[in-house]
């Protein structure tokens, strides 16, 4: 399987610095979706205290805002873990293995969906469905996308990006 | 210089492609071997990724599937010569295919919208402008917007997203409303499970893509397009926006195209992993940077879309259709195809298969020449026994419907739909009361929750189908299999759009040809 080169790097959380990042977006078709995920690519997460100030960025309330963020399954609202492991669990990785393998990365992880693993490693979600259907079971570690995945691949990769990520 | 080609795609990425270029690059300077990697996208054969090509005088010579073990075995096999001394030669490594082309899966294909889908370097202008890009384009420039929605009329090109509305008939709408600006959107938001096609033509021909939306603004009188790309496509924003800038470069996009004095303006605006946004008026609320819930019908999105102005909204797939329809004509297109299918569909075969991939061929082939001829079977070696047709609310078909064409009509009467023409296998250890529950739990988590029947009556389908499962006796199964029918009635009349509406076809489906597996639990 395709390496990562290493974990994303997210800065520690800086109010200014997210409104410094999405100043440019104000006025644009669709902004607020855009400053929404350049503040997660900054910082992994968007905090809550970039409820208001999207707001005043964007001319939206707070509420506006807030049910923004909530709709999309991409916005987190805390920190995530050192790499985003998402795994496919529709119809045609279902047809191969996938609830299987779900089953046992969930155990090796030692994290359910939605959850971190205790090393801060690994945070764990479902997808459904990464458009690779012809190499089934798939799944997506931060922005790569692994086809034909097996437990001890993904055991293998994740003990090589659990060093890496030291 | 020898031309190897390695696809920068995303299936072939996700199985290694990356390392090779990487591995192979690095053996031939030890080896002191001149060679050039191109970067193309996928052919479509995704049992053979990752396919690595070499260029001859004769043909490509193909490789596959490559794992970097391979590399030095390819080198001492002596691959890059071998291949250029003799293409039917047999080859002397295990991996050898002879001449790609010629290989059965390709050679049975009827390629118009992928026809340079792997072939051509994906983001070269020079390389797309070589096989017949651009000539629609500047077909469309010769003539007006009415010849332009002529052609498309007559290629009986309907929308490829799954909706198979003619495409004609609404880029028609939207040319004869007055606005001052329009837009075209293109939805690449494909969350369909067992679809890939519109990130195949994107990561493999993008150009194809960008010259089509020139063409509908052309048409409807549109200077700006947006493409929503979902946010699960890294790797396809990153191509597509290559391809973007690469076509403004060379005067093909932005300002005075061409020197007619015509403007178009495009932008990729990526998703955030919501399957409801691929619905187009979620679609454009999302676009307009807000919740991706549903509007009411009407207004249309043709007359009050995108920031209420008059906009297209069209899958990737009918928008890069268009530019061989202006190149080669609509009758050519529509030459292709039965009855009022017309043209070529781009068949995504996935699942439970051994050779899957992409298949572009005339609608009228048949599920089971489609499965057996081109995916030859399942992966597992077992019997075929269900196949999901058209993503998460596609029918599912026994293996006694294998024989119905692939045709939207034909499908419609076996009781199924087309959709984006995604097909899912499933080997006979497959239990279908879960794959119906799945159904709903999918509408349950997906549901933008705007309308009830969606958002309450996927949650209670799950309960419902999880008291069939569990029922004592027949008495009581029997009472909430009425419990479910009539649910999935309301579902289907009371829904406001497609997502809550269809949910019920896939269970229903699953109810009706595979009763016995409602007889037992999960």
């Amino acid at each position: 399987m395709q390496q990562l080169a290493g974990p994303l790097t997210y800065q520690d959380w800086d109010l200014d610095k997210a409104r410094e990042a999405v100043l440019e977006y104000a006025g644009r078709t669709g902004g607020v979706m855009i400053a929404l995920h350049r503040i997660q690519a900054i910082f992994g997460y968007i905090d809550d205290s970039a409820m208001p100030m999207l707001g005043k960025v964007f001319n939206l309330s707070r509420a506006e805002v807030h049910g923004i963020a909530s709709f999309y399954h991409d916005f987190k609202r805390e920190k995530p873990g050192r790499y985003t492991v998402k795994v496919c669990q529709a119809e045609a990785c279902q047809a191969m293995g996938s609830e299987k393998l779900t089953e046992e990365i969930k155990a090796f992880l030692g994290a359910d969906f939605h959850e971190t693993s205790p090393d801060g490693n690994f945070t764990l979600e479902p997808v459904y469905c990464l458009g690779n259907c012809a190499c089934s079971p798939n799944i997506m570690i931060d922005t790569q996308t692994y086809g034909r995945v097996s437990i001890d691949g993904f055991k293998s990769l994740a003990n090589t990006l659990a060093k890496e990520a030291k | 210089m020898v031309k190897v080609y390695i696809p920068r795609e995303t299936t072939a990425d996700s199985l290694g492609a990356e390392l090779l270029v990487k591995a192979i690059a690095t053996e031939a300077k030890y080896r002191k071997l001149d060679i050039e990697i191109i970067r193309n996208g996928s052919r479509g054969a995704c049992w053979l990724e990752p396919l690595v090509e070499v260029e001859t005088d004769k043909g490509r010579v193909g490789y596959g599937p490559v794992t970097l073990d391979d590399v030095p075995d390819l080198f001492d096999a002596d691959f890059l010569n071998d291949a250029l001394n003799d293409v039917q030669s047999g080859g002397k490594h295990a991996k050898f295919l002879g001449d790609v082309e010629k290989l059965p899966w390709f050679a049975n294909q009827e390629r118009l919208t992928f026809a340079r889908c792997g072939v051509i370097e994906a983001t070269s202008v020079a390389a797309y402008a070589s096989l017949g890009g651009f000539v629609g384009l500047k077909n469309a420039l010769a003539t007006t917007s009415d010849g332009i929605i002529e052609q498309v009329k007559d290629s009986g090109l309907r929308g490829r997203g799954g909706a198979a509305f003619p495409t004609a008939i609404k880029w028609r709408t939207v040319a004869d409303c007055k606005a001052d600006q329009k837009y075209i959107v293109c939805n690449a938001d494909e969350g369909d499970s067992g679809t890939f096609s519109d990130r195949m033509i994107m990561e493999g021909d993008p150009l194809s893509l960008v010259e089509g939306m020139t063409i509908a603004g052309l048409a409807v009188g549109a200077d700006k397009g947006y493409i929503y790309l979902r946010s699960e496509y890294p790797l396809t924003q990153k191509i597509l926006n290559e391809a973007i800038a690469n076509a403004e470069a060379a005067g093909y996009l932005g300002e005075n195209i061409q020197g007619s004095g015509k403007n178009f303006t495009l932008e990729v605006f990526m998703g955030a992993g919501a399957y409801i946004c691929g619905e187009e008026t979620s679609l454009l609320e999302s676009l307009e940077g807000k919740r991706g819930q549903i509007r009411f019908k009407p207004p249309l999105p043709a007359i009050e879309g995108l920031h209420g102005k008059p906009t297209v909204v069209n899958n990737v797939i009918s928008l890069a259709s268009v530019p061989v329809i202006l190149e080669k004509g609509g009758k050519h297109y529509a030459g292709y195809g039965q009855g009022r299918s017309l043209g070529t569909m781009p068949f995504q075969l996935g699942g439970n298969i051994k050779n899957g991939g992409l298949v572009e061929k005339g609608f009228g082939l048949t599920l089971r020449q489609l499965i057996e001829d081109f995916g030859a079977g399942t992966a597992t070696g077992k019997p075929v026994r269900a196949i999901q047709v058209g993503g998460p609310l596609g029918a599912y078909f026994p293996a006694s419907l294998l024989d119905t064409p692939l045709d939207y009509e034909e499908f419609a009467k076996a009781g199924g739909m087309l959709g984006h023409g995604g097909v899912v296998v499933f080997d006979d250890t497959v239990n279908m009361a879960k794959q119906a529950r799945f159904s709903m739990e999918f509408c349950a988590v997906e549901s933008c929750g705007k309308c009830t029947p969606c958002r309450i009556g996927s949650v209670r389908g799950m309960e419902v189908i999880d008291r069939i499962v569990g029922a004592k006796n027949a008495e009581e199964r029997n009472a909430e299999h009425i419990v479910l029918k009539d649910l999935c009635e309301t579902m289907e009349s009371a829904s406001l759009c497609a997502m809550g509406g269809l949910t019920p076809v896939p269970v229903m489906s699953a109810v009706k040809h595979f009763a016995k597996d409602f007889e037992k639990e999960l």
